[in-house]
């Protein structure tokens, strides 16, 4: 099956006053059509990073240094900024995370999404409303016609996102970019919002890339689960066999230190050490070396590939669990 | 935990709390209902975990324990001595305040930033401990800061040249420095990153152990509570609805706005359970209606009684309580 998005060989750099930050290196991983991938990873990690690289949105100090992002054949990194904007927002959409600052204050919910379909499919002003109507409704706003006229500021959060929702999903797009749609959101609205994103994916069949630092929502949406580490990919597998199975050192102790993953306290276990600083001109070829355990010689010899372990499941490591 | 000896003074003891907040708004004058009727007791090393959804009221209701916000109406004791009436201006300056000690949401925040790490554990020290001399005061610092794994040499520094995870033990060494009976932690480690919560945690559980100190762990991450605390109580706009070990109300949740809160948690290993699943929106703290159970609307069980009868908090087991007329068996 062909992918959706292929992201192959993505290193971004950033150039900042103390120094160039290599935020990602060699980056690497796809998204197939009617499936939900998890790109998962603490702060730092380089998810928003990535997130955002896909779709252009990186500030002016990113420069990208290598790879090819595929959607649909076409390498968006070598797209021409028109045809970027075409592309955005009709066939490849992003949520970002907090819905209220995404959102524009001064503008009716109903406006932000007739201004997209008008970008994109522009149309006669009642058919556009319509549209405005239908999208508000498949993301089960009730009320929608008077829902519409409202501000952000008089929505809940979790009404707010569900109208970020609706603009992307508005020129029905292929591909959906879900940053950290739920941080800040309750639990409950989280889970009314999740399972509304996935319910896109099995009847639209869409495929969406989901950001997350929450392993337990990825396990419980995604198909896939990338896991990113210090600007890398460290591992990459269906979410059942990663559960099961962690082969990556630092997925294991990912999964023992956070509350979701354990029955008991003394079961939780910290990562020692912290991330390197990616200034770093000495980087070793694996960053998260100087913190694990399992460290060897080996362990020094660049660079690191990602190797095939099994279907589907890759990992960059020497000494896989 | 070992068992509790009926006698024992609790730590805290707070019956019927009350808080309103007046809004005006449009030339009228409504009142929100951030607390109403609420009753907590905290044993002696005690973990008991307050859990709600944003709006429920967790946060105020912290605040009233912690004599940081006036109570409207309502009796507040600590170890038995009566603080309800003691203004908050005075609260600070009584024997009574180092028995309890917040520790807040963000480190970064919640330390000024022109103290260095000595002077901001060695403040509250100063003022309720009062240290006999300057060697005094300073070992209590140190053994504050050792206490919570920071180490010496941060005494000197500055909040910004600490990173997350240290400042968020400056913190809670600031609050175990006088040696309280009871922390009230206010979502301590929703602001930091995921590798640096389970270190927070691990260091809120051995603090309970080596110094007996009781715990008041307000969240909205369930997990968290679910391993941190003995018993937990689940707030709902302004009212407690559920309370009982934290163990059995997570198995066997009674009352059904718990039950939903809990089937929505992410569990790693499995699948989410659409059944069950809470949508619209709570009703409003303003001026609700006081015939109604503030869940009704939303409720997969409500009868029409529920819409003129408000529910009591009522016993449904040894330690558990139910604020609903029709329970979840």
């Amino acid at each position: 099956m062909t992918a959706l998005l292929s992201v192959d060989n993505l290193s971004v750099e950033f150039r900042t006053r103390s120094g160039t930050v290599r935020a990602l290196e060699r980056v690497e991983f796809e998204v197939r059509p009617g499936e939900m991938v998890g790109i998962v990873g603490e702060s730092g990690s380089g998810k928003s990073v990535t997130a955002y690289a896909i779709l252009g949105l990186l500030d002016a100090a990113a420069r990208v240094t290598s790879g090819s992002i595929l959607f649909e054949g076409r390498d968006l990194l070598r797209l021409k900024r028109a045809a970027l904007d075409e592309i955005r927002g009709r066939d490849a959409a992003i949520v970002f995370q907090n819905p209220r600052t995404a959102l524009n204050p001064i503008r009716s919910v109903g406006r932000q999404i007739a201004d997209v379909l008008a970008r994109h499919a522009p149309d006669a002003p009642d058919r556009i409303r319509a549209k405005v109507l239908d999208a508000l409704r498949s993301v089960r706003i009730p009320d929608p016609e008077r829902r519409a006229l409202a501000y952000p500021f008089e929505l809940s959060g979790g009404m707010c996102q569900r109208v970020g929702i609706a603009i992307a999903l508005s020129c029905a797009p292929r591909l959906l970019i879900a940053d950290e749609p739920t941080t800040g959101l309750d639990v409950t609205t989280q889970a009314v919002i999740m399972d509304l994103i996935r319910d896109m994916v099995a009847s639209r069949g869409i495929g969406v890339a989901l950001i997350t630092h929450d392993l337990a929502l990825a396990s419980q949406y995604c198909d896939r689960i990338v896991v990113m580490h210090a600007g890398h990919v460290v591992e990459t597998a269906p979410v059942a066999a990663l559960f099961a199975h962690a082969r990556h050192p630092y997925t294991a102790k990912l999964l023992s230190s956070v509350p979701s993953s354990v029955d008991s306290i003394e079961e939780l276990s910290p990562i020692e050490g912290n991330l390197p600083d990616l200034r770093r001109a000495d980087l070793p070829p694996c960053r998260f070396s100087e913190r694990c355990a399992r460290r060897q010689a080996v362990c020094e010899i660049g660079p690191l590939p990602l190797e095939a372990l099994g279907p589907d499941h890759l990992v960059a490591c020497r000494r896989v669990l | 935990m070992p068992a509790q000896a009926p006698l024992t003074t609790p730590v805290l003891e707070a019956a019927r709390l009350r808080k309103h907040f007046t809004i005006k708004h449009a030339g009228k004058t409504q009142h929100l209902h951030a607390v109403d009727d609420v009753s907590v007791v905290v044993r002696p090393g005690e973990a008991l975990g307050l859990v709600g959804e944003s709006g429920c009221g967790k946060s105020t209701l912290a605040r009233l324990l912690s004599r940081l916000l006036e109570i409207d109406t309502g009796s507040l004791t600590l170890e038995g001595v009566d603080v309800a009436g003691i203004p908050v201006g005075r609260f600070a300056s009584s024997p009574q305040r180092r028995l309890i000690q917040m520790v807040f949401q963000d480190p970064t925040e919640s330390l000024n930033p022109r103290f260095s790490i000595f002077d901001a554990i060695a403040d509250p020290v100063r003022m309720l401990v009062k240290p006999r001399s300057r060697a005094e005061l300073a070992r209590r610092v140190e053994a504050a800061a050792g206490q919570v794994g920071l180490a010496p040499e941060l005494l000197s520094r500055f909040p910004h040249q600490l990173s997350g995870g240290q400042k968020a033990r400056v913190g809670i060494a600031r609050a175990m420095a006088v040696e309280p009976k009871l922390l009230v932690l206010d979502e301590p480690t929703s602001a930091l990153d995921v590798s640096v919560q389970a270190t927070v945690l691990k260091l809120l559980a051995k603090l309970r152990r080596q110094a007996g100190v009781a715990l008041l762990f307000v969240s909205h991450d369930l997990n968290v509570v679910r391993l941190l605390c003995d018993r937990v109580a689940v707030m709902y706009l302004g009212k407690i609805v559920e309370t009982g070990p934290a163990r059995e109300v997570f198995a066997v949740p009674r009352h059904p706005y718990t039950q939903a809160l809990i089937s929505a948690i992410p569990k790693i290993g499995k699948r989410p359970a659409t059944a069950g699943r809470l949508d619209g929106e709570p009703r409003s703290p303003i001026d609700p209606d006081p015939r109604a159970c503030r869940f009704h609307g939303r409720c997969p069980r409500q009868q029409d009684i529920c819409a003129i009868d408000p529910p009591e908090l009522r016993a449904v087991g040894p330690g558990r309580e139910v604020r609903c007329h029709f329970p979840v068996e």
